[in-house]
């Protein structure tokens, strides 16, 4: 017992961690638990610390908008707590849409759909192609472009609000991460995900990797969405500098070598 | 086959980078172009009712970053965020009056928790002796309209319930007296709805008594025309000094036919010209 908890010691906190949010959320909203009103796009903690979604800041600035103080204020401080402190955290610790992709991921490896299906061309990077596809619309049509077609917020509305239609968008990305492309969505698309990659490049938390340790197992490599930023694994230590690692530990987790942990970024030393 | 003949191309790393972002330039412009034509097909949804003080509708747009604050400081769930289905621009609040109109809480709980100022507590706020205080009933949601063919009142019927349901009664709504016509010997009590006093907030379409309610709000675009400045108000001396800004030296920029009217307004020539 012990064993599993340690082995999905974060996995079950991620999902307290996300469950917990979208429950505080819900509760504001149908019993007047008034913790954390709002929604992931803007809220208010307990009733006076304004929380904004600083990408939707971004598009609505790029749309033409002069925004109110507490957005602003908001923004920053979401903004600075990722920059400086949690990393892509957002993804993996408070996106609920990552538990349907996880779900995807997981049934991936059950069904060995890695090892049979056709491989589909798509990059990486064209997650940051959206970012600057979302800014450039959102000048064009004075509408925030990705926050009317995300369906991350379809996802959050929906649960504190009502899904209507929305379940369709979640189902769809669902699917897509399930027979499509490995970590489709998240890995691949989501502009809210790359606009956090960018942002929090330099932020203080980090898993890091001790060499001598590794036995070249491939675990992590095999369970992380973004393994890409695990390229070094057993050749060098020191940090992941990537910022699109979104600090969800899995890799920890199923490391039965402890060859990786989390810890504080080396700023000095980049061989840490 | 002079191609096969000379040396292999180069590709230089240049040349490869520089592919590679037309290639992604290319698929941007595709998706953009559906992604703009999903947008601006969402924005055109007109039918839509917003909360008290919102800006115009294309600020409102633009400010809005749809986090569902509003709705849920509604004590009456008149708010609703559109959802997806809804084919209303998603996320953003709206209200359906004949299910839950707006009950012009004075203290307009909805308001001030906009953390974007797409709700403007400057348009629902006036000034009471140096002070500012909320003041609902200057909110601007939508206009009510009477359609006066299912309407019983305009039958003889007397209703008033409209007149009854609306918070400014008497400035608002009003009742028109009216002759009937067909009895000769009653009155008709016909609603008026008085577009500068009505807020929008629907209570009369809720407490019409028709299947479908005859009394109904309108965004205030398209329940009202517009005059436009060149017509002036004669008869009235305040209107007709805006004449006396208009510059005297009018031109006419097309030019003027060189031919005789009897030249042409004979003849059909000119009607099948081209």
């Amino acid at each position: 017992m012990s064993n599993f908890l340690k082995k999905y010691r974060f996995l079950m906190l991620r999902r307290v961690s996300q469950i917990g949010i979208m429950a505080l959320y819900f509760s504001a909203n149908a019993y007047g638990f008034n913790v954390l009103t709002g929604t992931l796009s803007s809220s208010l903690l307990f009733g006076t610390i304004p929380l904004s979604d600083p990408f939707a800041v971004a598009q609505m600035f790029s749309a033409g908008a002069l925004l109110g103080a507490d957005v602003l204020v908001g923004a920053l401080i979401v903004l600075l707590f990722y920059v400086s402190i949690g990393g892509r955290a957002f993804c993996s610790w408070v996106c609920p849409i990552n538990m349907i992709t996880d779900l995807a991921n997981w049934l991936r490896r059950v069904l060995l759909l890695d090892k049979t299906e056709k491989r589909v061309w798509l990059g990486r990077g064209v997650r940051y192609w959206v970012i600057i596809l979302s800014l450039i619309l959102s000048a064009f049509t004075s509408v925030a472009a990705f926050e009317i077609i995300s369906p991350i917020s379809m996802l959050h509305r929906g649960i504190v609000f009502g899904m209507g239609m929305g379940f369709a968008a979640v189902l769809s990305i669902f699917l897509f991460d399930l027979f499509a492309v490995k970590n489709g969505w998240c890995g691949h698309i989501c502009p809210l995900g790359g606009f956090y990659s960018v942002a929090s490049k330099l932020s203080i938390i980090r898993v890091k990797h001790n060499q001598p340790n590794c036995t070249l197992c491939m675990k992590c490599k095999d369970v992380c969405p973004e393994k890409q930023i695990l390229s070094f694994i057993g050749k060098e230590s020191g940090d992941v500098r990537s910022g699109e690692c979104t600090n969800c530990g899995r890799c920890i987790e199923v490391c039965d070598d402890d060859a990786l942990h989390f810890g504080i970024r080396n700023y000095i030393n980049k061989n840490g | 086959m002079s191609n096969l003949d000379s040396k292999k191309p180069v590709i230089t790393k240049r040349r490869r980078f520089l592919s590679v972002m037309a290639q992604s330039v290319g698929l941007s412009a595709l998706g953009g172009m559906v992604w703009t034509g999903y947008i601006e097909e969402a924005k055109s949804a007109p039918l839509i009712l917003r909360p008290p003080g919102a800006k115009p509708e294309t600020d409102f747009l633009r400010m809005c970053i749809k986090c569902g604050q509003c709705a849920e400081a509604c004590p009456f769930d008149t708010l609703l965020m559109a959802k997806p289905g809804d084919n209303k621009p998603m996320g953003t609040p709206y209200f359906i009056p004949r299910d839950v109109p707006c009950y012009m809480c004075t203290d307009i709980p909805c308001v001030p928790v906009c953390p974007t100022g797409a709700l403007d507590e400057e348009s629902v706020s006036s000034v009471v002796e140096g002070e500012k205080v909320l003041d609902i009933n200057k909110s601007k949601m939508g206009l009510a309209v009477v359609d006066e063919e299912s309407c019983i009142a305009f039958w003889g019927i007397q209703c008033d319930a409209c007149y009854r349901a609306c918070p400014l009664m008497d400035k608002a709504i009003v009742l028109e007296y009216k002759r009937n016509k067909r009895t000769g010997k009653h009155a008709l009590l016909i609603p008026k709805v008085m577009s500068e006093a009505c807020t929008g907030c629907g209570l009369c379409e809720r407490a019409c008594v028709t299947q479908k309610a005859a009394i109904f709000v309108l965004p205030h675009e398209i329940a009202q025309g517009k005059i436009g400045g060149h017509y002036i108000k004669g008869w009235d001396p305040d209107d007709e000094k805006r004449l006396n800004d208009v510059s005297v030296d009018v031109t006419t920029r097309t030019k003027r036919s060189e031919l005789v009217p009897q030249d042409y307004l004979n003849s059909d020539e000119v009607l099948f010209d081209e």
